[in-house]
C-alpha cells in the first residue's frame, strides 16, 4: 500500500509540475463561469431554482469535457514511461502492474477531482449569490459531482488501456483522441440518425435505450437529467429517452469503471518495456 | 544459500535467437561479469532474469524465487542500460519513491544521495542532471535495502575514474554482505579486475565462464618482448634472437607462454648488447576479442 500511496504521490507532484492541474482548473473555472452567466436567462420562465439550471448546462458540458479531460491525463501513463525507459525499471520494483496502475489512477482522479470542485463550486457560489433559493440545487450538483467521478475513472481506464496498447505516447494520444471522437460525439449522432431514419420503430423503443445505457457518457447525462427538475431544458438524445429509469443508469456508470480496469489491467499485463 | 541459476535459457525473437541454451550460475557473494558486444544478448539475459521478458525455454531460479515473482523482486536490485527518471522530479523526490516501493523508510534518500555524491543536487529535478549524475542516481537506488541480487547493465558507463572506483568499492561492500553481483560491461578494461568471475556471451552463447587468471591462460596469447638494443647491435641482436622485425635500435619478438621464460634467458645471454627490454602480455582487450571472436558454435560445457 505504501509502494501504490508512493506512486500516486510522485504521479501528483508531475501532474502539477506539467500544469495539467493548473490548465484543467482553469478550464473548468471559465465554462462554469460561462455557463452560470448564460444560465441566467431562462432560469425565471421555467420556475426551476438557478443552481438547478446551472447543474443541467454543467451536465450537457461535463459529458464532453471530462471525458476529454480524464483521456489527456491517462494516455500518457505507460506509453510515456515506455518512451522515456522508465518503466522497465519501475516494473522490476516489487509493487504489482495493477499496483502501479492503481497508484497513478489515485493521482488522476484527484487532479479531475480539484477541477471539477473548482468548476462545481464556482457555479454554486454564483447560483447563490444571485438566488435565495438556490439551495434546492445543491443535491442534484452533489450528484453531478460523484457522477462525474466516476465518469472520470471510466475515461482514466479507457486511457491506461488504449496507453498500453499503444507502442508509442503519440500513437496513444491520436488514440485518446479517436476514443473521445468515437464515443462521445460520433456514437450520439449516429443514434439520433438511426432514430430519425426508424420513425418511432422498433428501434426506437426497445434497441435505443440499450444503447444509450451502454456508452457511459450517456448513462452519465441520463442519470444526471432524469431526476432534475430542469429535465425540460435537456434537449437532444437526453430528451428522447426520458423514459428510463436513472436506477439502470447509475448501475451502467458503476459497471463501465469496473470494465475499463478490467480493460487496462488486461492490456497491461502484455506490455513488455 | 540461494543462488542465480539458469539452465538451457532459450529466446527467440521473430525467428532470430538471442539465447541459446544458455546455463550458468551467480553465487551469493559472488561478483560477475558479463561481456559482450552490442547485441551479444546481455540485455536480454538480464531482462529475463528480472521477469521483464519470458524465455522460450529453460529454468530459472533467482535467489530461490520464481523469476519475476514478487519474492524474487524483493529480493532483486537493477540498472536498466541508459537509466532514465521522470525529469520533472527531484533526485530525492525519485529516491524517496523508490524506497517506499521497497518499503524502506524514505528519510533514507538523502543519506544513499551523499554516498553516490548526489547530495548538493538532491533538491534538483533529473531533468538538469547529467547523464553521469543520472547514472549515479541509478546506482543509488540499485543500493537500496540490501538487495540479495544485483542485476547491473553497464553499471560504470558515463561514470569518471573516481566514481567507477568508488562504485566498485561499494559493490565489493555488498557482494561480502552476501549479495550476487551479475554486471555487463562491452570490454575487459573497464572492469578494472573487480571481478571474481569472467562470463563471455557471443550471438546469445557463452563462450566463456572463467576467472581472469584462467581466461588469460586458456586463450595463451602470445606475448611480445620489446628489446632496445645498444647502438649499433640491434642487427646482431635480432639474428641472435632470431626475432621478427627490428629499426635502428628496436627489436621484437613475439613468443608463446610456454616459450616465455626460455627467451627471456636467451635475452639475459645477450645483456652485453642490450640497453633494457620490455615484456608486454596480452591485453584484457586481446582476450576478449580472442573469446568473443571464437566461433559460437563451440560453446564452453
Amino acid at each position: 500500500m505504501s509502494g501504490l500511496l508512493g506512486v500516486a504521490a510522485a504521479e501528483f507532484r508531475i501532474a502539477i509540475r506539467n500544469r495539467w492541474v493548473t490548465v484543467l482548473v482553469v478550464l473548468m473555472l471559465l465554462f462554469s463561469l460561462v455557463l452560470s452567466a448564460a444560465g441566467s436567462a431562462p432560469s425565471g420562465e421555467l420556475g426551476a431554482d438557478r443552481l438547478s439550471v446551472t447543474v443541467a448546462s454543467l451536465t450537457g458540458l461535463a459529458v464532453y469535457l471530462i471525458p476529454l479531460m480524464a483521456l489527456l491525463l491517462s494516455f500518457d501513463a505507460i506509453a510515456g514511461d515506455r518512451d522515456r525507459g522508465t518503466l522497465a525499471l519501475l516494473l522490476t520494483y516489487p509493487l504489482s502492474r495493477p499496483g502501479l496502475l492503481l497508484g497513478k489512477f489515485l493521482a488522476h482522479l484527484t487532479v479531475l477531482g480539484i477541477a471539477l470542485l473548482a468548476g462545481y463550486g464556482t457555479a454554486a457560489a454564483a447560483a447563490f449569490a444571485t438566488d435565495g433559493t438556490a439551495a434546492a440545487g445543491l443535491a442534484p450538483l452533489f450528484r453531478l459531482f460523484w457522477s462525474s467521478l466516476l465518469l472520470g475513472a471510466t475515461f482514466l481506464g479507457i486511457g491506461y488501456s488504449a496507453s498500453a496498447m499503444a507502442k508509442r505516447s503519440g500513437t496513444a494520444a491520436s488514440m485518446a483522441i479517436g476514443i473521445w471522437l468515437l464515443l462521445i460525439v460520433l456514437f450520439d449522432l449516429a443514434l439520433l440518425s438511426a432514430v430519425v431514419a426508424d420513425d418511432g420503430g422498433t428501434f426506437t423503443t426497445a434497441v435505443f435505450p440499450w444503447f444509450l445505457l451502454g456508452n457511459p457518457a450517456d448513462a452519465f447525462r441520463l442519470f444526471n437529467l432524469a431526476a432534475s427538475d430542469a429535465t425540460a431544458l435537456a434537449a437532444g438524445v437526453a430528451g428522447a429517452a426520458s423514459a428510463i429509469p436513472s436506477l439502470q443508469a447509475l448501475a451502467s456508470l458503476l459497471l463501465w469503471p469496473l470494465l475499463a480496469f478490467f480493460l487496462a489491467f488486461a492490456a497491461f499485463r502484455k506490455v513488455t518495456p | 544459500m540461494p543462488d542465480l541459476k539458469l539452465s538451457a535459457v532459450t529466446k527467440r525473437f521473430d525467428g532470430v535467437t538471442a539465447l541459446e541454451e544458455l546455463t550458468l550460475t551467480v553465487k551469493a557473494g559472488e561478483r560477475v561479469a558479463l561481456l559482450g558486444h552490442n547485441g551479444a544478448g546481455k540485455s536480454t539475459l538480464m531482462k529475463i532474469v528480472l521477469g521483464l521478458l519470458p524465455a522460450d525455454a529453460g529454468v530459472i531460479d533467482v535467489m530461490g524465487a520464481a523469476c519475476g515473482s514478487r519474492a524474487a523482486r524483493a529480493l532483486c536490485a537493477y540498472l536498466p542500460e541508459n537509466v532514465a527518471f521522470h525529469p520533472a522530479l527531484s533526485g530525492l523526490e525519485q529516491l524517496q519513491l523508490f524506497l517506499k516501493l521497497r518499503r524502506q523508510p524514505p528519510r533514507a534518500a538523502l543519506g544513499l544521495l551523499e554516498s553516490v555524491g548526489l547530495g548538493e543536487a538532491a533538491r534538483r529535478r533529473i531533468g538538469t542532471y547529467s547523464k553521469g549524475m543520472r547514472q549515479r542516481l541509478g546506482l543509488a537506488q540499485a543500493f537500496i535495502g540490501k538487495p540479495k541480487l544485483l542485476i547491473l547493465d553497464e553499471p560504470t558507463s558515463g561514470l569518471d575514474p573516481v566514481s567507477r572506483r568508488d562504485f566498485y568499492e561499494i559493490l565489493d561492500r555488498l557482494a561480502a554482505a552476501g549479495a550476487a553481483i551479475l554486471l555487463s560491461s562491452h570490454a575487459l578494461t573497464e572492469l578494472e579486475a573487480r571481478t571474481d568471475r569472467i562470463l563471455i556471451l557471443s550471438k546469445g552463447r557463452l563462450v566463456a565462464d572463467d576467472t581472469l587468471a584462467g581466461l588469460r591462460r586458456r586463450a595463451s596469447l602470445p606475448t611480445r618482448i620489446q628489446i632496445a638494443a645498444r647502438p649499433g647491435a640491434a642487427d646482431e641482436v635480432a639474428r641472435k634472437l632470431t626475432a621478427g622485425r627490428h629499426n635502428g635500435v628496436m627489436v621484437d619478438l613475439v613468443c608463446g607462454p610456454e616459450d616465455k621464460l626460455a627467451r627471456l634467458g636467451e635475452i639475459a645471454a645477450l645483456k652485453d648488447l642490450i640497453d633494457d627490454f620490455e615484456v608486454i602480455p596480452p591485453s584484457l582487450d586481446d582476450i576478449y576479442n580472442h573469446f568473443s571472436r571464437k566461433e559460437a558454435s563451440c560453446p564452453v560445457s
